[in-house]
């Protein structure tokens, strides 16, 4: 658990991952807090919980849990498209000083399925190398899944273009139009106006 | 010992990073940390993939307080350095000079040389084999294809975003104009016929 950053007391820090579907995404977190009396980061802060909340790209709730100081938390996609993991502290604290009060750890792997290393040890030199083709394989699948995902992303962005082009090319003969016909009906009525005064 | 190969190939795994993708709002930066050795490689990417002009402001500190990167709005960039001194290194993503466009920002922090697929390939004194040179082959391009994936995914992303906020503001900007239309010419001929309009007297002011 190498990357961290710090978060106030009460404070939800998000991260958006954008994945396809039926993937598996699993996250290790460590949080630390701030004490004065030390002038130090806590190595563990016993009581202090964090809230994991992972919401799928339909606004649906994936994962909703309290988790421990340190944990692991993971979950699979549905549906393909931007999932956001949000992280937030069960502190009951009142903020008492400005800054940060929390060292967050966090690492998320998306896609991989981690070889059971014990598995390894038992059988002989084949059996292992079986396995790890199989291994092989799967994280082949997943990129063969990811260039699906791109696709269809690909799609939905050449549809938002064409889109764009037709809506304007629309418009422009829509707002022509009733340029035209505004035009006819001012001077029509500027006309009927006059000659009802008797100035014409 | 070609068993080892492809046993090694089969569990190759990255050098050891990580890559986030995070949501900065306006006027406010974030900042990640991380510890490193002495003598180790590593490279920083960034992208920003949605928000304003998509620019952001970046720079990595080392231990010592010293920043030996900084940039100014910049959309994406590639950072590689070997550190010289033990420590945690800090690197900060500033959207500070924006007052209302959060951005996304994608970064991809690598860290170590690569491991080498054969353990002890530079050591040895033989050619490779067969097999082991495939392995080695198949090991770089599976390397290429998740880094030009990941380039592709971010592109795409980022243009995608670029041509949703171009769709909204043609449809946007054109029932604007629609609408001034109307008002405008409605308005000029009721402006006109209110010149030629006699001001119909008051009730119970005196007339002369």
């Amino acid at each position: 658990l190498a990357l961290y950053f710090h978060s106030g007391e009460r404070e939800e820090k998000c991260i958006i991952e954008d994945v396809p579907s039926d993937t598996l995404v699993i996250g290790n977190y460590k949080v630390q807090r701030w004490d004065i009396h030390i002038q130090d980061f806590l190595e563990s802060a016993p009581g202090l919980g964090m809230f994991v909340t992972v919401t799928a790209p339909s606004a649906e709730v994936l994962l909703s849990k309290l988790y421990g100081p340190q944990g692991t938390f993971s979950f699979t996609s549905y549906l393909s498209g931007e999932h956001i993991i949000c992280l937030q502290s069960n502190s009951t604290r009142f903020v008492t000083f400005a800054g940060s009060n929390l060292r967050i750890h966090l690492d998320i792997r998306v896609g991989e399925h981690f070889l059971d290393e014990s598995v390894l040890q038992a059988k002989d030199k084949v059996n292992e190398v079986k396995i790890r083709l199989e291994h092989l394989i799967e994280k082949v699948h997943h990129i063969s899944k990811e260039q699906d995902y791109e696709r269809e992303r690909e799609e939905k962005f050449r549809k938002t273009s064409e889109e764009t082009n037709s809506n304007i090319l629309w418009w422009a003969i829509a707002q022509t139009l009733i340029l035209i016909s505004i035009g006819f009906w001012q001077i029509k009525s500027l006309r009927d106006f006059f000659i009802s005064k008797k100035l014409v | 010992l070609r068993g080892w190969a492809l046993a090694g190939l089969l569990c190759a795994l990255r050098a050891g990073g990580t890559e986030l993708t995070f949501e900065l709002p306006d006027s406010h930066k974030q900042c990640f940390h991380q510890e490193l050795e002495r003598g180790v490689k590593f490279t920083l990417d960034y992208q920003v993939i949605a928000g304003g002009h998509y620019d952001v402001d970046c720079y990595v500190e080392d231990p010592s307080g010293r920043t030996i990167y900084k940039e100014a709005k910049k959309q994406y960039d590639s950072f590689p350095h070997r550190t010289e001194t033990q420590g945690v290194y800090t690197f900060c993503f500033s959207n500070e000079f924006s007052t209302f466009s959060h951005k996304t920002v994608y970064f991809d922090f690598q860290v170590g040389d690569e491991p080498p697929i054969l353990p002890d390939m530079s050591t040895r004194v033989t050619a490779l084999t067969q097999m082991e040179s495939a392995c080695v082959t198949i090991h770089e391009a599976l390397n290429a294809v998740i880094d030009s994936q990941t380039h592709y995914r971010l592109r795409e992303a980022q243009d995608r975003s670029r041509a949703e906020d171009l769709n909204g503001r043609v449809s946007y900007w054109s029932v604007g104009e629609t609408l001034i239309l109307f008002v405008v010419s409605i308005g000029q001929v009721v402006l006109l016929k209110s010149f030629f309009t006699e001001k119909r007297p008051s009730s119970g002011s005196a007339g002369t």
